[in-house]
């Protein structure tokens, strides 16, 4: 198996064995399938059908909807953990998506690309155009990334909901960062988060 | 277990009963015609039951003993494909109210040795699925590895998920619905009114003579198949093109009422074949238990109140362009399944076939059936 995406392997060593999980935009279900060797009880959402199909074939747990839409669906605490990796900045509504998660587990990962890390300040600032980045590999016209934030955008946010980060972990590439100056060394970040 | 004659093809018993239906009747005996494939292990966990649709019947992947075409799931079922004869032991029953062997209208009355017609009861889709209960208690059957069915397969799919939840691990669901919707309702009550309005159905009573309805149900299978194609796959099948004539592969109007187009030529064919094969009152009994069908009101109106607490894993699918069926339809029963905890997966795929799709050839939905039986089969 090719290795976990950067965030996806911080997510997976940081799940607990054994836990139930819901993993919203689960793309094909590589993590899920990760997660299934833990003996998780695994759940996705995926908005693709191909990727749907793909993930259903390897015999996971995954249904075709939308983050925005369907997770209304679900119960309070169905799950341990709920996993939104790289997905927030897609959502039409991302605090509506990270008030579902909450609900919906008792913990939630969240994985984004960060809007200020400096090469993306660079590009804006001394280049005039919107940047492309490993992290934020397309252009303008056809980004799914509608709401762009910062690492301290995503702090402020959980602060003001009320929400307890219990870690964080800041990436560039799929090298680890210090907490200094994330918000600018940081290409992207992932939050474990508690009610 | 191989010489058991319970087992094998162009099977059929007669159980004692009595077969207590929704609708108050006793139903006795009660008798099921149906096939097995491959062999049932030791410890009796690889069955896989098969529910077939409305006009559908137990010859799911043999030749069909009055058309002599090949079963009609030989995409899914057989060597090879997701449902194999070298890994499971398939079962598929005749449904109760059909014509192909099972009890149904033009079975005789035990207290008249006449044929049932009308006499015999109303039937529900949870009547059909405690036959086949019957049927798989006669097997030895306890639990079910997994119960595959499309349209009205699914359906008797879903009831056997919300009736017996402890006899069936896997569910596959495809093309299908928790419950009949006006618009179902209504195509059907119009197949029923053309049979109904043939001079020859005499209130149900045509066994004697060998004159059935033949026209009322052609017209009836006419329209309901309209039902199960896609507007894009008419047209790209059809288009406004004219059936050919002697003299002019062309065609031409005729200014009279032959039929000029091809797809009216299609659609007569459609009826013509299908009185062959089917009895008219049969067909009256299944779109009635179709018409009735709805799992939540079981259920104080509550979907997920069906499957609170199951431990039976779900796969639904539906397609893009099934109008009779629409993905909608699937996805109220997923939020339901999501709201009651229970495994489901789903996924809309891709077809220009519209209903019938599920009997076609897709291979994706040959890949999400294959890869959610097995998953459930290793864990």
């Amino acid at each position: 198996m090719s290795a976990l995406r950067p965030d996806l392997a911080i997510i997976a060593d940081h799940v607990a064995a054994g836990s139930r999980v819901l993993d919203v935009g689960c793309g094909d279900g590589e993590l899920m399938d990760v997660l299934r060797a833990k003996s998780c009880d695994a759940r996705g959402i995926e908005i693709d059908p191909a990727n749907v199909s793909l993930a259903v074939g390897r015999g996971l747990s995954v249904v075709q909807g939308d983050a925005d839409t369907d997770l209304v669906n679900y119960p309070d605490n169905a799950f341990d953990y709920a996993i939104l990796s790289q997905t927030l900045q897609t959502a039409r509504a991302p605090d509506k998506v990270l008030g579902e998660l909450m609900r919906i587990g008792r913990h939630a990962f969240v994985s984004f690309p960060n809007f200020a890390y400096w090469r993306v300040r660079l590009s804006l600032a001394w280049g005039g155009r919107m940047p492309v980045t490993p992290a934020l590999p397309v252009s303008w016209y056809e980004t799914q990334n509608i709401h762009q934030l910062t690492i301290d955008d995503f702090r402020a946010f959980v602060k003001e909901r009320g929400l307890t980060v219990e870690q964080a972990w800041f990436l560039t590439g799929a090298r680890r960062r210090g907490a200094a100056a994330a918000n600018l060394r940081a290409e992207h970040a992932v939050f474990l988060l508690r009610r | 277990m191989t010489d058991d004659s319970r087992f094998g093809l162009a099977r059929s018993v007669t159980l004692a009963g009595p077969l207590l239906l929704d609708g108050g009747a006793r139903l006795a005996p009660v008798e099921i015609a149906y096939e097995t494939y491959g062999t049932l292990d030791a410890n009796r966990s690889n069955a896989v039951l098969i529910c077939h649709a409305l006009t559908g019947d137990q010859h799911v992947a043999s030749t069909h003993p009055i058309t002599g075409k090949p079963g009609w799931w030989t995409r899914m079922v057989g060597a090879g494909k997701p449902i194999d004869p070298a890994r499971h032991f398939i079962v598929c029953a005749n449904v109760l109210g059909s014509c192909l062997g099972s009890s149904g209208p033009a079975s005789a009355d035990p207290a008249t040795n006449s044929p049932f017609a009308m006499r015999f009861p109303v039937i529900t889709i949870r009547d059909m699925v405690r036959a086949q209960a019957m049927l798989l208690d006669h097997l030895g059957i306890e639990r079910l590895s997994a119960a595959v069915g499309g349209s009205m397969g699914g359906m008797q799919v879903l009831q056997w998920a919300a009736t017996y939840p402890d006899r069936v691990r896997s569910a596959v669901v495809i093309a299908s619905a928790a419950r009949h919707s006006a618009q179902n309702i209504a195509f059907h009550e119009v197949g029923r009114q053309a049979i109904m309005a043939d001079p020859k159905w005499r209130g149900g009573n045509y066994y004697a003579d060998g004159d059935p309805p033949a026209a009322g149900l052609a017209v009836a299978r006419m329209a309901a198949h309209i039902t199960y194609l896609s507007e894009a796959g008419l047209t790209e099948k059809f288009g406004r093109r004219l059936q050919a004539r002697e003299g002019n592969k062309n065609g031409a109007k005729s200014f009279g009422f032959d039929a000029d187009f091809q797809i009216e030529s299609y659609l007569r064919h459609q009826g013509i074949s299908f009185v062959d094969r089917f009895d008219a009152n049969s067909y009256l009994y299944i779109t009635r238990a179709m018409d009735y069908f709805d799992v939540a009101e079981e259920h104080g109106g509550l979907l997920a109140n069906a499957f609170r607490g199951t431990a039976t894993r779900f796969c639904l699918v539906s397609f893009d362009t099934d109008w009779l069926y629409p993905t909608a339809e699937s996805r109220a029963i997923v939020h339901a399944l999501n709201a009651a905890g229970a495994p489901v997966s789903f996924v809309e795929l891709s077809s220009p076939f519209g209903h019938d799709a599920f009997l076609l050839d897709v291979p994706e939905l040959n890949r999400v059936v294959d890869g959610f039986l097995r998953a459930g089969e290793s864990a």
